[in-house]
């Protein structure tokens, strides 16, 4: 072992220890940023000592080499320079888009790395063969699935895909794939391969499955679907790592792999469905026309509304991603501040799934500066509803559909949901009187202890912090 | 590219890793969810080590202009994934008041 590997092998041991340091950090808020640091160092050092190979390099690449460098150094400048840019001028509303289309860069990356693996031809032992073959194919179909995940989640892409028999053609792609890739590892086995046109189309294959993978997905699933391809893109990386004896990516990759996995499963039990139910129900396609919830819905005016929670004495607010359409957190806030200064114990509550991602909205609601410590997960929270004043939902449906509960023909029966019903009195803000993501009509809104406040969020909140500055402080 | 390191060895480092990246995430609140895809998706942008290496020791115009996606799209992760991380965690604050009602029920739990 040369000293270059040496180094370069230390490097990626720092950087591993950097990376768990960094992820362990994210385990509270008041840590995490010094973790994320952290963990940036680490990456800097592995890529810094990362060039120290162009000293180590084959014979036979010698004459390209300063080429090599050059494109190294453009290709890293152009990344990242775009991304960066990108990363800096995202809204936050964007955000998960913008996870997807990095997450599919990392899968376009690795599957760039197994595909040269077969271009060069190092090894003829079945095994490495065939890591490089399943790294290739999680990387291509993290890839295309990630950029459709993107365009859906952007709303380029509106309405989910599907037609007879679509999982029987998956099925078939899929199998054409393992096909190709089989070929791929056979033809590479022998001593002068002429694999090119089989890996050629293996590529092509797994990416055109990513694409009809993501397809028939619904946008309400898609940040479990990109939870997931983050963690192909880990897993990705770990198998590409093993090819090139590079034991930091192996550990990076199989970290991320297995987190990934991890969020994955959480999100789908939040929205009581398994993993194999999100990705090949067609969940929402057939919306069956139930019969809605009899009655008639109440509506007040935002004053009125106020009025009740300034003189009430604890208030729950309940946001989903409606807020963030009207743009209208920093107005909550500054009603929540407001009515926090008149004595009222105000507490956001926070469904897993809320927003685009999770864990979206608690992003949303620190751009508008709520602390985090006014924000509650639903299993500490559910609990508090019994016996508080007010719950106010904002721009949030499925998440506090008691039918959830009671209902075993609504196709979001069993999922856990806020008991925003339990509070005293619920108030409702909501742009008109249509059903949720899910298209499913919610009893809620007819109970007797709601009252409906129609109108634009941002046009209501603004309403209600007037009110409350015209009833003074006392 | 492919050098001796066992099989059995491997494994190890897959397992070990598999299982501190499950125990390390397990104890993140689900406020921080966000930050954290994220932040892993920033981490797997180590790939763009192992594009340099494919590139540095290319020797066709194939393998140059993989490599050079390889590492373009590896930066990206890497740059995007670490600028969206940094830039939501520092929004993440606290109270400013001293000690409200809330604070001590958090405490309690």
């Amino acid at each position: 072992m040369s000293a270059i590997e040496y180094i370069v092998g230390l490097s990626g041991l720092v950087a591993s220890a950097l990376f768990i340091y960094g992820l362990k950090g994210m385990s509270s808020p008041t840590t995490a940023v010094r973790g994320i640091v952290a963990a940036g160092w680490g990456m800097v050092c592995v890529v810094a000592v990362c060039f120290l190979e162009i000293f180590n390099v084959a014979e036979d690449a010698r004459p390209y080499l300063p080429v090599n460098i050059g494109l190294a150094v453009l290709a890293l400048l152009l990344g990242g320079l775009w991304a960066g840019r990108k990363g800096r001028t995202v809204e936050m509303t964007a955000m998960p888009q913008m996870v997807a289309l990095f997450n599919a860069m990392g899968g376009g990356a690795a599957a760039a790395v197994a595909a040269v693996a077969f271009l060069k031809h190092e090894s003829s032992a079945p095994l490495p063969l065939g890591v490089t073959a399943l790294g290739g194919l999680i990387g291509c179909v993290s890839f295309s699935g990630s950029i459709i995940a993107w365009a859906k989640l952007d709303g380029r892409m509106n309405q989910p895909l599907r037609f007879g028999g679509q999982q029987a053609f998956n099925a078939t792609i899929f199998a054409g794939t393992l096909l190709l890739a089989g070929l791929t590892v056979c033809s590479q086995l022998e001593p002068a391969p002429v694999s090119g046109p089989f890996a050629a189309l293996f590529f092509i294959g797994a990416l055109a499955f990513g694409i009809c993978m993501t397809v028939p997905i619904g946008g309400a699933d898609m940040p479990v679907v990109i939870s997931l391809y983050n963690a192909f893109t880990g897993l990705a990386v770990g198998l590409d790592g093993y090819v090139m004896s590079n034991p930091a990516l192996m550990v990076a990759g199989m970290i991320v792999g297995s987190a990934g996995t991890l969020l994955t499963v959480l999100m789908a039990k939040a929205m009581n469905r398994s993993l194999s139910n999100v990705l090949f129900s067609n969940f929402g396609a057939t919306s069956t026309q139930a019969k809605g919830p009899e009655g008639e819905m109440k509506s007040v005016g935002p004053d009125d509304a106020a009025t009740s929670m300034r003189y009430a004495s604890s208030v729950i607010i309940i946001p989903g991603y409606g807020l963030a359409v009207a743009q209208a957190q920093q107005k909550l806030y500054e009603f929540v501040k407001l009515l926090q200064a008149a004595g009222v114990d105000v507490k956001f509550a926070i469904h897993p799934v809320a927003g685009r991602m999770p864990g979206h909205m608690n992003v949303l609601l620190a751009e508008a500066g709520v602390p985090y410590d006014m924000i509650y997960d639903m299993e500490d929270i559910n609990d508090s509803f019994a016996t508080t004043d007010v719950a106010l939902i904002i721009g949030a449906n499925d998440v506090v559909n008691p039918s959830a509960r009671t209902d075993k023909t609504s196709p979001i029966y069993g999922m856990p949901i806020l008991n925003a019903d339990q509070a005293r009195q619920v108030f409702v803000i909501k742009r008109g009187q249509g059903t949720g993501y899910s298209g499913v009509q919610n009893p809620l809104f007819f109970l007797k202890n709601t009252a409906m406040v129609y109108g634009d969020a941002q046009a209501v909140l603004s309403k209600m912090v007037e009110t409350l500055k015209g009833l003074g402080s006392n | 590219m492919i050098t001796s390191m066992t099989f059995i060895i491997a494994l190890y480092i897959f397992v070990l890793a598999g299982f501190t990246g499950y125990i390390v995430i397990s104890r993140v609140p689900s406020i921080l969810h966000t930050p954290l895809m994220s932040g892993s998706n920033f981490i797997h942008g180590i790939v763009v080590v192992g594009a340099l290496s494919v590139l540095f020791s290319a020797t066709n115009v194939a393998e140059q202009v993989i490599g050079f996606f390889g590492v373009l799209l590896g930066a990206g992760n890497v740059m995007g994934g670490y600028v969206v991380t940094d830039r939501m965690l520092a929004m993440f604050r606290p109270s400013t008041k001293p000690a409200t009602t809330s604070d001590e029920k958090k405490a309690q739990s």
